[in-house]
């Protein structure tokens, strides 16, 4: 091995390392006090500002989740104030116009009804009974020697009384025959008063199904103003929810919007030229492209707006409603105008198209292909088609961006929230990993100077034991 | 700012975007030897001239010119056209441009001397009056110069920040005798183009291989 400037004796490396090695343990035992107090003030020093951004970033973070949740309750408020209001409003819809038709329902009630007992009193009318010829025919029967006459008179009354008992039994039947159609004509009646009834517990069971989501909007409401915590969940779910099904959605718009654009970037170079580029990669063309599918959403987010639809922005909120009405119709006008102008860039795009292959067929020398079947031109139709159509599409979007806008609030809040507690936890953590290493170096030290320590423990034991008066001290 | 400055700054802008869209624009310069018995390939240089037009943008300029015996002239170019930026006014343009080629190409007759050096000299001329990005000379021809007595062309020659490519050169029947000569010969016109500051240079004898006639290495 060659000699190394550290070797005390070239010759005898052992030997060096260990008068090396017993300098600097010497040297470290000199040092030991102050070594311990830097390392322990390192360890303070690394530890402390760490503990304090920690408990910085706590109170912040508890600070922030406040604010979250005074601001999250105030949507909440305002939004389950407007479904109240709203349902208000459709309750008493319901009731207008239900109750409007109850004296006239009540008085088409009362009218069949007295029919019913009108007619029920008709039917109680019974024809008059028969005479009581028993008793005269009893009499005449009991009279003593009349013989013939007696017979007679009987063989009359007989003939009397079947005539009057025909002649009653055909009025019997004549006033059954009467109360029956009496009676048939109760039917419509019956059903009208069942149909009737039938619609006012229609009524009664949508009433209840209303007042039964208002007591749950209320209930939501009430729990809102008493900022219960609950609440604050229920609405940072929803809130989640919201965001989550507002991006989806918009994800879907941006691949109509994709589509759309792929329909008229090729078209929108026969107007601005196909080889301009407003950066390195960026044609003008795409840009114009862009820009049209951009106008067309704006016309479709202020049409909406305009609609009251959506309450992005409060100046058109506020118009009147003359002004509301134009725009209204200027918004669908011009939506209208560049669903057409859409249209007809599809159109362009295929005929471009079919150029561009016809032009490189005739330079390929190849035959020009047969003529188009009304199959093939199934595809431009589709193409303009969905040119029309899709900017009416994406004038949707203004729904879900309003949403998306309004619960990232809540979900960028809560996720600002989330991510400081994280880093304080982190920044808690490594304080104390930076206190503990601390204590860790200044046992590793003391192992490094076991030797002087134990030295020194010995040297103090037998001090200790010459001189029995003084009390004995640690090492 | 006022007005003056406003409007000044937009046109300096203006212009400054219409110098970057020639930036991004291709010149190709095409040169057909139509010279003894090359003359005969003309066919193929059709089938290059159609893979360019094929190729080339709208806003990209194509010339395609003759080499005869003194060819540092505009009257040998056959055809040249900037296409429109318009691509249905472009395709209409390519049209006609394929039409006169293949009119001229269908009365090429051979020259008694090859001038190879003054075309590319007039190809670079063309190149550089288009102000394009990308400019390429593309040579149909054997590369085999042949000067008359009077005709000067060996001086330096310029063509830097061009694309030379070299397309079919064939075998003489020299050449079979002893392929050094061809070779040496390719090695010459590299070295010579190269010096004359060329961006790049570049043999394609396969046809089926013309992409890489405007492939960037």
């Amino acid at each position: 091995m060659s000699a190394q400037p550290w070797m005390v004796w070239p010759d005898n490396v052992a030997l060096s390392a260990l008068v090396l090695a017993a300098a600097a343990m010497v040297f470290l035992y000199a040092a030991r006090k102050p070594m311990h107090e830097l390392i322990r003030a390192l360890g303070a020093a690394l530890g402390g500002p760490l503990r304090l951004a920690a408990r910085w970033l706590s109170a912040a973070a508890a600070e922030m989740s406040a604010r979250n949740k005074a601001v999250l309750l105030a949507q909440g408020r305002q939004e389950t104030g407007q479904r109240l209001e709203r349902e208000f409003e459709r309750l008493a819809a319901i009731l207008d116009r239900d109750l409007q038709g109850y004296p006239a329902l009540q008085r088409r009630l009362l009218d069949e009804i007295t029919r019913i007992e009108e007619d029920y009193k008709k039917c109680g009318e019974v024809p008059p009974p028969p005479p009581d010829w028993t008793e005269a025919v009893a009499a005449v029967a009991t009279v003593k020697g009349g013989g013939e006459l007696v017979v007679r008179v009987l063989e009359e009354i007989r003939g009397s009384i079947e005539r009057i008992h025909d002649k009653t039994v055909a009025e019997y039947r004549r006033a059954y025959e009467s109360r029956h159609r009496i009676l048939a004509g109760f039917l419509p009646f019956w059903r009208s008063v069942d149909r009737n009834l039938g619609q006012v517990e229609k009524n009664l069971a949508d009433l209840r199904s209303s007042v039964e989501t208002v007591d749950g909007h209320m209930a939501r409401y009430e729990q809102i103003q008493a900022a219960s915590d609950r609440a604050q969940h229920t609405l940072t779910v929803s809130a989640f929810t919201q965001f989550a099904i507002a991006l989806l959605v918009m994800l879907v718009a941006a691949g109509g919007a994709f589509i759309n654009f792929k329909l008229i970037a090729l078209p929108m170079s026969e107007m601005v030229g196909a080889g301009d580029y407003l950066t390195a990669n960026l044609r003008t063309s795409e840009v114009a492209a862009l820009v049209i599918i951009l106008v067309e959403a704006s016309m479709g987010l202020f049409l909406l707006e305009a609609m009251r639809v959506t309450h992005l922005f409060p100046r058109i909120a506020n118009l009147n409603e003359r002004l509301r009405r134009r725009m209204v119709w200027i918004a669908l006008v011009l939506l209208v105008a560049l669903a057409g102008v859409e249209a007809a860039l599809a159109l362009m795009r295929d005929l471009l198209i079919a150029d561009k292959q016809a032009l490189l067929q005739s330079l390929a020398a190849q035959p020009p292909p047969a003529a188009e079947s009304w199959l093939a031109r199934i595809p431009t139709a589709g193409q303009m088609v969905l040119g029309f159509l899709l900017p009416f599409a994406l004038a949707f979007v203004a729904i879900p961006l309003e949403s998306l806008i309004h619960s990232s609030r809540a979900v960028g809040g809560a996720l600002a929230v989330a991510l400081m507690r994280a880093a304080a936890l982190a920044l808690r953590l490594a304080a104390a990993a930076a206190r503990h290493a601390s204590r860790v170096l200044v046992r590793l030290y003391d192992v490094a100077i076991v030797v002087p320590l134990a030295l020194e423990r010995s040297l103090r034991a037998h001090a200790a034991r010459a001189e029995p008066g003084v009390e004995r001290t640690r090492a | 700012m006022d007005r003056r400055h406003f409007l000044g700054s937009l046109a300096a802008l203006g212009l400054a975007g219409c110098g970057d869209q020639r930036l991004r624009a291709q010149a190709v310069y095409m040169l057909v030897d139509a010279s003894g018995t090359y003359a005969r390939e003309a066919h193929k240089a059709q089938l290059i001239v159609n893979y360019l037009l094929g190729s080339l943008q709208p806003g990209d300029s194509l010339a395609v010119a003759r080499v005869r015996s003194r060819s540092f002239t505009e009257q040998d170019i056959v055809a040249k056209a900037t296409f429109d930026a318009r691509p249905s006014q472009a395709n209409a343009q390519k049209r006609a441009f394929r039409d006169r080629v293949e009119a001229e190409f269908r009365i090429l007759r051979g020259s008694a001397y090859t001038d190879i050096t003054g075309a590319l000299l007039q190809g670079a001329l063309f190149l550089a009056e288009t102000g394009a990005g990308t400019r390429t000379i593309v040579i149909f021809s054997d590369m085999q110069e042949e000067l008359d007595r009077v005709t000067q062309r060996d001086f330096p020659i310029d063509l830097r920040n061009i694309r030379v490519v070299a397309v079919n050169v064939v075998k003489l029947g020299t050449d079979n005798i002893d392929p050094r000569r061809y070779l040496g010969r390719l090695q010459a016109w590299e070295k010579r183009v190269i010096d004359a500051g060329a961006a790049d240079w570049r043999v394609i004898n396969d046809l089926e291989r013309l992409d890489r006639i405007l492939a960037k290495s």
